[in-house]
């Protein structure tokens, strides 16, 4: 199929950006859609000119590093796809594709698609964790049973790729669907209840210092998130965060 | 101290040395430790728990580890391995790595291949993200505590050696170009496989060897080269612009059972899309791995596994468009898997529509969305790479007086000047070809002539076609751009231009190992089954080679391996 592409070309966190146009000719079907964009820079390439910087490695959909909002949608118009998994029998001949980066104050633009997700890390950073060493011994891994819909829950929660299309797609630029999954995922097991309150409340200060807005729960995070992580873990960071913030001594 | 790489490696290390009071320099080239390569693993992480009372202990582990690796494993590594994996199980779990359960709230097991117990811990089909992810909240916390310093985006370009010792790295900042000089007591690689050699792999396109050559060409030597594994599992290849393979688990495998057709017009009509392979009877079908491994099954090994496919497949068997592919099948999985089901759910006389719908949730929460999107799987694939053993330990000891190690001394800015002048060197070629036009070449090359099985006279052409290929890069290459700028095209051929000279030290290692044994497989020594055909008399060591400057002519020095615990046998899994 041949299709017409605009793309975002910026050069940097505080240059202005505008959408080129090019053209690509015979995309097969089976292509990805990153496979499309090596095309795209390999023409670029051949004809002398600088090709599109976009993030990618794993190219399967586990490592959460692509990300493009394509036609208006991140991770573009798949259900439940990654870019790097969408393939091109999703569009039509002739079609006119519209490709950016992620738009969120919290996520600059590094150069063209790529932006700086490390405020996901430092929100890890301030207790999206079990405070136990990796060295030296610890409990039997089987002395604290954990109901397996416990168990369940808290790999739902922890399947997150971190990639950030909830920012992406949220009207508030909000990263409540991202915070949320961890701070479920470790609320769930018995390991991580010792530190909930503290976490929990890390965690959210973090976030609200990086610029992420407030949640309005119209849920977009959820209708985009390529692991389909679900809206009920704000919902249990909410609860959590109430608790912490009403437990007496705390 | 300084860490190259944040997969379960890395990000461990880097945590465990910050943990007992080190500083260390985290470096990955990715925007996060998380999207490590390490977490695209699948299956499970194996551990002598014993949990299943079948049998299992550290010593049947480290048997089963030491013959899976034919024989060419270090003895006391082996041992080592089997030894602390029950803590690793422990470990994750403290750390809130949700492994799966079984109702009664204890953790669930499953098999592998080349095991006849179940041993293996697993989330779903996502195993290496839950494991990866763990490991880098350990870290993550190491960092809020300052501990430990992350250098995202970064990617090592030489490694600085100070009177015989690594005493730090030179890096480039990906978005700036920047060229760093980083100094500490002490350097660990943790910077993953090199299966990119071939191109098309299930590496990440990130993967490459760059670290572990630069300190190879500074006097490391590099053991095995040529042991890299295809793993048995993955989706078929689709067309010229493929980028990369996608994996999937061998644990599918546990449950899954291979076949061909065993009648070739059979195999000829479902190729033509005249035949579907539920149409083919049971006694038309050919579980060649029961029929040839009767005691494991479709749990063989990966090399035994992927060879076995490859045989059925080059006899004319092979299914898919391409012939090049295989049966996995789940039908008897289900049907088992379900009636367990309703019995535990006291659900009397089941329709086989009932057993077929508890069956298939059963076998969905094992394989999650492995199982649901594929069904068939072929015999191509993916690359592993072994892993080399360090001791840090040992190494710092001596090291208790010495304060800082300056960076701008001698051999600091001696390295950085080599660095920035093969950038000046790369950009200055203005050729006519991209990066991938090698890229792709070279792994061409390397999948048809030291990939699932090796000739000497193949290699032999290979080694000077790699050579020449080089010297072609170095004429006809095209990098747009500046090297002090963000430049995805110039980091690719600083990669690239590594795998060509690996390419050439991996086929001379291939040629000089006369016989097969593992993944190794040399076509002029096997049985006359086909299977792998081991010379211990004259190949019981580790090959390990020392750079000279050109890496077909590498010179060799062998590490004889002494089993004392283990008696070397011909492997079987019949």
């Amino acid at each position: 199929m041949n299709l017409t592409l605009k793309v975002w070309r910026q050069n940097g966190p505080n240059a202005e950006g505008k959408m080129e146009t090019h053209q690509v000719k015979d995309i097969s079907g089976d292509m990805s859609f990153l496979e499309m964009m090596d095309v795209l820079n390999g023409q670029l390439i051949d004809a002398g000119k600088e090709p599109f910087v976009f993030d990618h490695d794993c190219r399967e959909g586990i490592c959460g590093m692509c990300s493009m909002y394509i036609n208006g949608r991140p991770h573009g118009p798949k259900h439940r796809t990654t870019t790097c998994q969408l393939h091109m029998r999703s569009f039509s001949d002739g079609e006119t594709i519209h490709i950016e980066p992620w738009r969120a104050d919290a996520f600059p633009v590094v150069k063209d698609l790529m932006v700086d997700r490390s405020a996901f890390d430092r929100v890890i950073q301030a207790g999206g964790y079990i405070s136990v060493n990796t060295s030296g011994n610890t409990l039997d891994a089987n002395a604290i049973p954990v109901p397996k819909d416990d168990a369940d829950a808290a790999f739902d929660a922890a399947t997150c790729i971190g990639c950030g299309a909830c920012v992406a797609a949220c009207k508030n630029a909000s990263a409540m669907l991202f915070v949320s999954a961890k701070v479920s995922q470790l609320s769930y097991l018995p390991q991580g209840k010792v530190e909930a309150a503290e976490r929990v409340r890390n965690m959210v200060n973090q976030m609200d210092k990086e610029g992420f807005g407030n949640c309005t729960v119209t849920g977009a995070c959820e209708a985009e998130c390529p692991k389909g992580i679900s809206l009920e873990n704000i919902t249990r960071m909410n609860r959590e965060f109430l608790k912490a913030n009403l437990s007496p001594g705390k | 101290m300084i860490v190259v790489g944040t997969g379960l490696a890395g990000s461990s290390a880097a945590a465990s040395l910050a943990e007992m009071g080190y500083n260390v320099k985290a470096f990955c080239f990715q925007d996060s430790p998380r999207r490590a390569h390490s977490i695209a693993a699948q299956g499970g992480i194996n551990a002598a728990k014993n949990y299943q009372n079948d049998g299992d202990s550290t010593y049947r582990l480290f048997y089963d580890t030491v013959k899976g690796g034919d024989y060419r494993s270090r003895e006391s590594n082996v041992h080592r391995l089997a030894e602390v994996s029950t803590n690793i199980i422990d470990q994750c779990v403290a750390q809130g790595v949700p492994f799966a359960r079984e109702y009664g709230g204890l953790l669930d097991n499953r098999s592998f291949g080349g095991v006849q117990v179940s041993r293996t811990f697993y989330a779903k089909g996502q195993t290496g993200q839950q494991l990866l992810l763990g490991a880098y909240s350990a870290m993550s916390r190491q960092i809020s505590k300052g501990k430990i310093q992350l250098f995202n985006r970064h990617e090592m370009m030489d490694l600085v050696i100070v009177d015989g010792k690594a005493r730090g790295i030179i890096a480039r900042n990906l978005v700036t170009g920047e060229i760093q000089r980083h100094s500490a007591h002490a350097v660990v690689l943790c910077s993953g496989g090199y299966g990119n050699v071939f191109y098309l792999s299930t590496n990440a396109m990130g993967s490459n060897v760059t670290a572990a050559w630069k300190a190879h060409r500074r006097g490391a030597f590099m053991a095995n080269p040529c042991f890299t594994q295809i793993h048995p599992t993955c989706i078929p290849v689709s067309g010229d612009y493929q980028s990369k393979l996608t994996l999937m688990s061998e644990s599918l495998r546990n449950d899954g059972r291979i076949w061909v057709p065993k009648k070739k017009e059979d195999a000829q009509a479902i190729r033509d899309g005249k035949l579907k392979p539920t149409a083919i009877k049971e006694e038309d079908r050919d579980y060649y791995l029961e029929r040839r491994y009767p005691a494991f099954g479709n749990l063989v090994p990966r090399d035994v596994a992927s060879r076995a496919a490859k045989e059925r497949c080059d006899a004319g068997f092979g299914v898919n468009k391409t012939g090049q592919a295989v049966y996995l099948d789940f039908a008897d999985a289900i049907m088992r898997y379900g009636k367990t089901e309703a019995r535990v759910q006291g659900i009397d006389n089941p329709s086989d529509d009932k057993v077929k719908e508890l069956g298939t949730s059963v076998v969905s929460a094992k394989y999650g969305n492995l199982f649901e999107m594929y069904e068939k799987i072929v015999d191509q694939n993916p690359y592993e790479t072994p892993m080399m053993p360090y001791t840090i330990g040992d190494f710092l000891s001596n090291d208790i007086r010495t304060g800082p190690i300056a960076n701008d001394s001698e051999e600091f800015m001696q390295a950085e000047k080599e660095v920035t002048e093969k950038f000046e060197k790369l950009l200055a070629v203005k050729g006519t070809k991209a990066v991938d036009y090698f890229h792709r070449k070279l792994g061409l090359l390397m999948w048809d002539n030291c990939g699932m099985s090796r000739n000497a006279e193949d290699l032999k052409s290979t080694m000077k076609e790699i050579h020449a290929l080089r010297d072609e890069f170095w004429n006809e290459v095209r990098i747009p751009g500046k090297p002090n700028e963000m430049n995805p095209e110039l980091e690719k051929a600083n990669r690239v231009l590594d795998f060509l000279e690996l390419g050439e030290l991996m086929c001379l290692d291939a040629l000089d190992r006369e016989e097969s044994c593992g993944g190794h497989f040399r076509e002029e020594y096997q049985t006359p089954e086909g299977e792998a055909l081991r010379d211990d008399e004259n190949f019981l060591f580790v090959s390990a080679y020392e750079f000279t400057g050109d890496p077909g002519k590498s010179v060799l020095h062998k590490e004889p391996l002494h089993y004392e615990a283990i008696e070397l046998k011909t492997r079987s899994y019949k």
